[in-house]
């Protein structure tokens, strides 16, 4: 007879929780191929035109892509509390810090939307209306590139990060806490924390090449 | 496992200070050495993270290496593809 609390697969509650932690590692290693891929672009570009990098990483403010690390990593202590709070079965302060959390990431977000609307001020879009004074303005393009992507990509993990703990929070409203139960939130932290381990990469890659 | 704290608040605060490493060495003229000393700061917020935040410390050891596997599957990509390109100037292409 399964464990009360088990989905039917399972036998034991300890087996459903390392199972369900195992699925979201594995989905986290397939994220890191996934970002993989560009910064092996990234390394490639950047070994090929080392000096190209160095002048485009320095047309990046420093205040932006630093004020939105120290917001992630704002976001990732209240995101690990919100989890120690599930697993002590206190549903309000839970609530309270998965609110923190999400509100920290739609600041991640709105720093970056100004961050952007600066590099489209400053002629830094690729395509659209990029414009270099000076060498290596093809090179540089390569750069602002793999910028908008890489970041623009990172956005949008934030941005679905949002979203699951945005239920997290609901499930949590709804009382749907008791044993065993505390893995989906566990489960959504591992997803968030991972968005930040990305941003504490794409920081110094992006905004401090060479030195400034 | 409930974790006391003292052990998120004493990583948060070491990320914090590793932030300003980072920030204070992207300022400093370390020649070759910028990139390595910015890497070896992200992969050390990144070990905290993973460890404390993320459990991986009291993590069983499947959790362990699920978490390596990701890295040393990206470090393969980034070492095997770079020697590549690194060493082709090395010979010179002759054509067929």
């Amino acid at each position: 007879m399964p464990e009360a609390g088990t989905a039917h697969q399972f036998e034991t509650l300890e087996q459903q929780r390392d199972a369900d932690l195992l699925g979201m590692w594995t989905f986290l290693a397939t994220e890191v191929m996934f970002f993989g891929g560009l910064i092996m672009c990234y390394t490639f570009a950047r070994f090929s035109y080392p000096s190209a990098f160095e002048s485009a990483s320095h047309r990046l403010y420093v205040a932006y892509g630093g004020t939105n690390t120290a917001i992630l990593l704002c976001s990732s202590f209240t995101m690990a509390l919100a989890v120690r709070a599930a697993q002590m079965g206190r549903r309000k302060p839970l609530i309270g810090l998965l609110l923190a959390t999400i509100l920290f990431g739609l600041a991640f977000l709105t720093v970056k939307g100004f961050e952007y609307h600066t590099d489209y001020v400053e002629h830094l879009v690729p395509r659209w209306n990029f414009r270099w004074e000076g060498s290596d303005g093809r090179q540089a393009e390569i750069f602002f590139w793999l910028y908008f992507i890489l970041t623009m990509l990172h956005a949008l993990h934030v941005a679905i990060g949002i979203g699951i703990l945005a239920i997290m929070a609901v499930l949590a409203w709804r009382g749907r806490i008791r044993e065993g139960s505390d893995i989906p939130f566990e489960i959504s932290g591992l997803y968030w924390h991972f968005v930040d381990i990305v941003w504490v990469f794409l920081f110094p890659l992006l905004y401090l090449v060479g030195h400034r | 496992m409930i974790q006391p704290p003292r052990i998120y608040i004493g990583t948060f605060l070491a990320l914090i200070a590793l932030l300003g490493a980072t920030i204070v060495a992207g300022y400093i003229d370390l020649g070759q050495l910028n990139l390595p000393i910015a890497m070896s700061i992200s992969i050390a917020k990144t070990l905290l993270i993973m460890l404390f935040f993320m459990h991986v410390w009291h993590g069983s050891r499947l959790t362990w290496i699920v978490a390596g596997a990701g890295f040393f599957w990206l470090m393969m990509l980034l070492a095997l593809a770079m020697t590549d390109y690194a060493t082709r100037h090395w010979t010179p292409v002759t054509p067929f």
